[in-house]
């Protein structure tokens, strides 16, 4: 851990030696399809480093079968420090010195934006693994990119979906002030008061991204007497939401939806504190039981003797992904690989999706349920799996919102 | 009613654990006059202590035994970095302490989650005080009423120490004068470590408390440590009273605008800084220092134009720099650009804080602006990019302009302060005027045309643009304004009396310097082809900050080498390792240790002396 990565400074310099000796020469059977990969390694480490452990295990996997087109995967993997400037900075290094094939990685909304313009830009394919702004496909969308996991829209589907179902009628709302607390609350909302006309929406609450003065947000949702909350806050600003609300009663006899809460990186780390009963999307890695999952657990356990997190999965699908969509265009050139996304199929362990040809959205999924505390930890029950392609609006009108080509 | 008093009470919760760490930090700062940007790590560090102590030792005692052991070990953890690194730097121009503590933070941040792990941690929760405690009907959490007794406990405590111990007496003394203390035989060396030890206790147990309402994150330092310095200048730099103050009315106003404009938390503190500092230049419990500040001393050779031996060399790097486009590839131009950008910025940060004596922590605001400038001149009005090039600096002067004629009454600390109160406003409207910025998503599609499109292109522009403004900084700083600006920085009254207003030279200065620093920004934005926000955050500032400091900020082509090994250092560590904070960390310690007047002061002086020599 105290070293420098030892690995990407020999990737690096095979790199260059590889670069320098090789140059001009026409690429072999045997020469790697070389992936240039971004992440917020520093940045946001709790999500990245179970994510880092998916993409490797696919890469392995796939390269002990033989690799893509006879050629094994390569991924030289680069930190953005959780800046987008550092992201470009990134991109720029591997389009243009490493010479990749395509792009791939990124965390947060802003950075993904960024390199989805970059790569617009020089013309390479970028597959956009967990970004979540609707943006990314639509009002920003653009025809270099595609977008693995379930966007904002579909995990605020989802739930508003499972708050319809609920007799409550006053709904406040607590989101981190920025964009994806912003869209989630405005999403969520328009599609619950669709199905819900008699809803009213008593109070609004915008923390400022991990810096939440819970016990303050918590009494001004309470004063508003909610019958029903909507949470959108995560990580450290959850943990403290959880604990002044547990403390205050403010869940008490309430009925609360939570964005990705039941995901492990952000339900582990509350433990025997994890509220009882809020209706949550995430990933109960612990009882999934599919054949594609079963598989994916045993390997990755034996791999990493460590558990999944959702990283690990969007990860290992990433990889998965990209794969998949090379072996259908059948050579490396942008074009062709555009063209092979669209409406590619992808094996993953939470089963076969596809990229929709008019927004480039994967139709990957979410597990809904509710949260409860088993043996000190928490973990969600009641729970099944929802396909995005139920949720995410039809092409024709996914069409419409995107901007034109 | 009811209501209103139980938000009160947890206002007031949250400003006993602002203060602690606020406490330590105006303590600090008041006798070592050491700008102490670790401080927020001595906090996390605290959390994490405290939270693998309460882990492993059982029971209440092990709880809050754990608690108070992790802010000892802490307090000596500080006492170990003044006596390591700080007191190495003693003789070293005003705020070059601030680098050493950069570097401190820089390394902590990695050092906890290789220690740690990368996932947050949730402590336990403080035995007897789990539970909340009915008032009026509603719940107040017993932790919280612990916590406000606690905050004016400590302060009492505080007060006994400073009025009723010698250590107090001297620490008073040392506040007021420092130089008279000294004269009168105190030893200065173990009094500073004693603060410093004292200071990082506070914020220790500041962290430490934490434990059982937050989760343990290896962001907590940064979220801390500017609302802290915020706290610090409000209440008045130095007093531990007004650091109360200062911490409830921030905090009482936050639990309470929320309940008006529920947005308002982003940017509430700020608000209330510019608002104090613009009617009290010395925040509420502050004074006017006894002595006048202490000029920042040129210690090396007085400024002079370049010899014609130094013109050749120059001339013949910037010939070489042209010629870099038939050496290296894209990849090394635009990192290259992005280098020469990041000196234009450090050289507008430098006019200030060297000619100006005025160093301030929020320039990036114009940074900012100027990419924001550019980018929505080309959004809204379509504009090219020479055009955009242009727009980008106009912003950033008429911004200039108008914060400039409020920060530069003040001076000092108070001045770096305002400045980054209006940085964090603008920052948040940026942040939050969705319709027209983009929010955090930013504006993107900002691409160089015509010529600029290739990276060569590109960087010649920002070669001629940067060279081209660096240079006429130096110009500025070597005309008769820039020995003006100096008078007014060394002699006010004394250049007063000649007919020189200190207030005109400076607030020119200040525009001028936020102009190039937009010209830098536009450059910037096209460079990354998008705008967002944190091109005028809080870590951009520090960055330019930090490179200034790095080359030296005595001499004049210090900002210039400094942004260029800073930069080129942070781009190749990110690009090589996910350990970059920790090494770069320990190499700006390392350089500060081994160089306390900046790369470029320590060659003119080992220069001087070989000069001396033969």
């Amino acid at each position: 851990m105290m070293t420098i990565d030892r690995r990407s400074i020999g990737a690096w310099l095979a790199a260059t030696v590889f670069a320098a000796t090789f140059a001009g020469v026409p690429a072999r059977a045997a020469d790697p399809i070389r992936i240039g990969e971004i992440n917020s390694y520093s940045g946001i480490p709790a999500f990245t480093e179970p994510y880092r452990k998916g993409w490797q295990l696919a890469v392995e996997e796939i390269n002990a079968a033989g690799g893509v087109l006879g050629r094994p995967l390569d991924v030289i993997s680069r930190d953005d420090a959780g800046r987008p400037a550092d992201a470009i900075t990134a991109a720029n290094e591997l389009v243009s010195r490493e010479k990749v094939d395509l792009l791939t990685g990124t965390f947060f909304s802003n950075i993904g934006l960024a390199v989805s313009d970059f790569a617009r830009q020089k013309k390479i394919l970028f597959v956009a693994a967990e970004p979540l702004t609707d943006a990314m496909i639509w009002e920003q969308g653009s025809r270099y990119t595609f977008r693995l996991r379930p966007s904002n829209w579909v995990q605020a589907a989802i739930l508003a979906e499972e708050a319809a179902k609920l007799p409550a009628k006053r709904w406040a709302t607590i989101a981190p002030n920025y964009e994806y607390g912003q869209s989630a609350v405005k999403v969520f909302k328009q599609i619950l008061s669709e199905k819900r006309p008699d809803i009213e929406w008593v109070s609004e609450q915008w923390p400022p991204q991990g810096k939440i003065d819970a016990g303050a947000v918590a009494q001004a949702t309470l004063a508003t007497r909610p019958d029903a909350i909507l949470n959108v806050t995560f990580g450290p600003d959850l943990v403290k939401l959880v604990r002044e609300g547990n403390t205050r009663g403010l869940f008490r006899d309430r009925q609360v939806v939570s964005f990705i809460t039941g995901e492990p990186e952000y339900l582990d780390p509350l433990k025997d504190e994890t509220p009882e009963g809020w209706i949550v999307t995430g990933y109960p890695w612990q009882s999934v039981d599919t054949p594609e999952h079963d598989k994916f657990l045993a390997a990755y356990q034996a791999r990493f003797n460590d558990y999944p997190r959702l990283g690990s999965v969007v990860g290992y699908a990433t990889i998965r992904t990209i794969a998949a969509i090379i072996e259908r265009a059948g050579s490396l050139d942008t074009e062709k690989l555009i063209e092979a996304g669209r409406g590619v199929e992808v094996e993953t362990p939470f089963g076969l999706i596809t990229f929709r040809p008019a927004d480039h959205q994967s139709t990957l999924g979410a597990f809904v349920g509710r949260t409860t505390v088993k043996d000190g930890r928490g973990v969600m029950v009641d729970f099944t799996y929802r396909s995005g392609a139920d949720y995410l609006p039809d092409e024709a009108t996914a069409a419409k919102l995107r901007r034109p080509d | 009613m009811e209501f209103l008093l139980v938000q009160a009470l947890t206002g007031l919760a949250s400003a006993a654990s602002l203060f602690l760490v606020a406490s330590g930090l105006s303590i600090i700062f008041g006798v070592t006059r050491v700008v102490n940007f670790a401080h927020g790590s001595f906090y996390m560090v605290g959390a994490y202590l405290a939270y693998t102590l309460t882990e492993r030792l059982a029971g209440p005692l092990g709880f809050w035994g754990g608690v108070l052991l992790a802010a000892l070990l802490v307090g000596v953890l500080g006492a170990l970095v003044e006596l390591l690194l700080l007191r190495r730097l003693a003789r070293a121009p005003e705020l070059f302490q601030l680098l050493a503590t950069f570097g401190v933070t820089l390394i902590v941040q990695d050092l906890v989650v290789a220690i740690w792990g990368p996932e947050d941690l949730v402590g336990r929760r403080a035995p007897g005080l789990t539970g909340a405690v009915e008032i009026l009907g509603q719940f107040v959490p017993a932790y919280d009423l612990f916590l406000i007794a606690l905050g004016p406990l400590v302060l009492l405590l505080l007060h006994l120490l400073f009025r009723r111990t010698r250590f107090g007496v001297l620490v008073r003394a040392a506040t007021q004068d420092r130089d008279m203390t000294a004269a009168l035989g105190v030893d200065q060396k173990w009094l500073f470590t004693g603060v410093f030890a004292l200071g990082s206790f506070l914020a220790g147990l500041g962290g430490a408390l934490q434990l059982p309402r937050d989760a343990v994150s290896h962001l907590m330092d940064m979220h801390i440590i500017v609302e802290a310095f915020v706290v610090v200048v409000i209440g008045g730099l130095g007093s531990v009273p007004g650091a109360f103050v200062a911490a409830a009315i921030v905090s009482l106003l936050n639990a309470f605008g929320i309940l008006v404009f529920p947005g308002i938390a982003m940017v509430s503190v700020f608000l209330v800084m510019a608002l104090v500092l613009v009617a009290r230049p010395h925040g509420l419990f502050g004074s006017p220092p006894e002595s006048q500040p202490q000029p920042m001393a040129v210690s090396g050779a007085p400024w002079r134009a370049f010899d014609g031996r130094e013109r050749a060399l120059v001339a013949f790097g910037v010939l070489l720099a042209a010629g870099l486009p038939f050496l290296v590839g894209d990849y090394g131009l635009t990192v290259a650009s992005e280098i020469l950008i990041m000196m234009l910025f450090a050289a507008s940060i430098h006019l200030l804080m060297s000619a100006g004596g005025l160093a301030p922590f929020g320039h990036a605001v114009f940074f900012g602006l100027g990419g924001y400038g550019a980018a929505l001149a080309v959004k809204l009005a379509g504009a090219s990019m020479p055009l955009a090039l242009v727009a980008g600096p106009v912003v950033a002067i008429m911004a200039a302009c108008v914060f400039g004629w409020f920060c530069v009454r003040l001076s000092g600390v108070y001045f770096a302060m305002l400045t980054l109160a209006f940085a964090q406003i603008v920052w948040a409207v940026a942040f939050q005027w969705v319709a027209v910025t983009g929010g955090d998503n930013g504006i993107i599609g900002i691409w160089p045309e015509g010529f600029a499109a290739s990276a060569s292109g590109f960087y010649w522009m920002a070669l001629v643009l940067c060279l081209g403004g660096a240079f006429a900084l130096r110009t500025i700083v070597l005309s008769p304004f820039g020995y003006a600006l100096r008078a007014v920085r060394d002699a006010r009254q004394r250049a007063e009396s000649i007919g020189i207003g200190r207030f005109g030279q400076q607030w020119f200065a200040f525009v001028i310097a936020g102009g190039f620093a937009g010209l830098a920004g536009a450059l910037f934005a096209y460079l990354k082809g998008s705008v967002f926000p944190a091109n005028m955050g809080v870590g951009m500032s520090v960055d330019g900050l930090v490179m200034v400091l790095l080359g030296g900020v005595e001499t004049i082509s210090g900002p210039l080498v400094g942004a260029m090994v800073y930069k080129a250092l942070s781009v190749w560590l990110l690009s090589t390792t996910d350990m970059s904070k920790l090494i770069l960390g320990l190499l700006i310690v390392l350089l500060v240790a081994a160089f306390p007047m900046g790369i470029v002061g320590w060659l003119s002086s080992m220069r001087e002396r070989i000069r001396h020599v033969s």
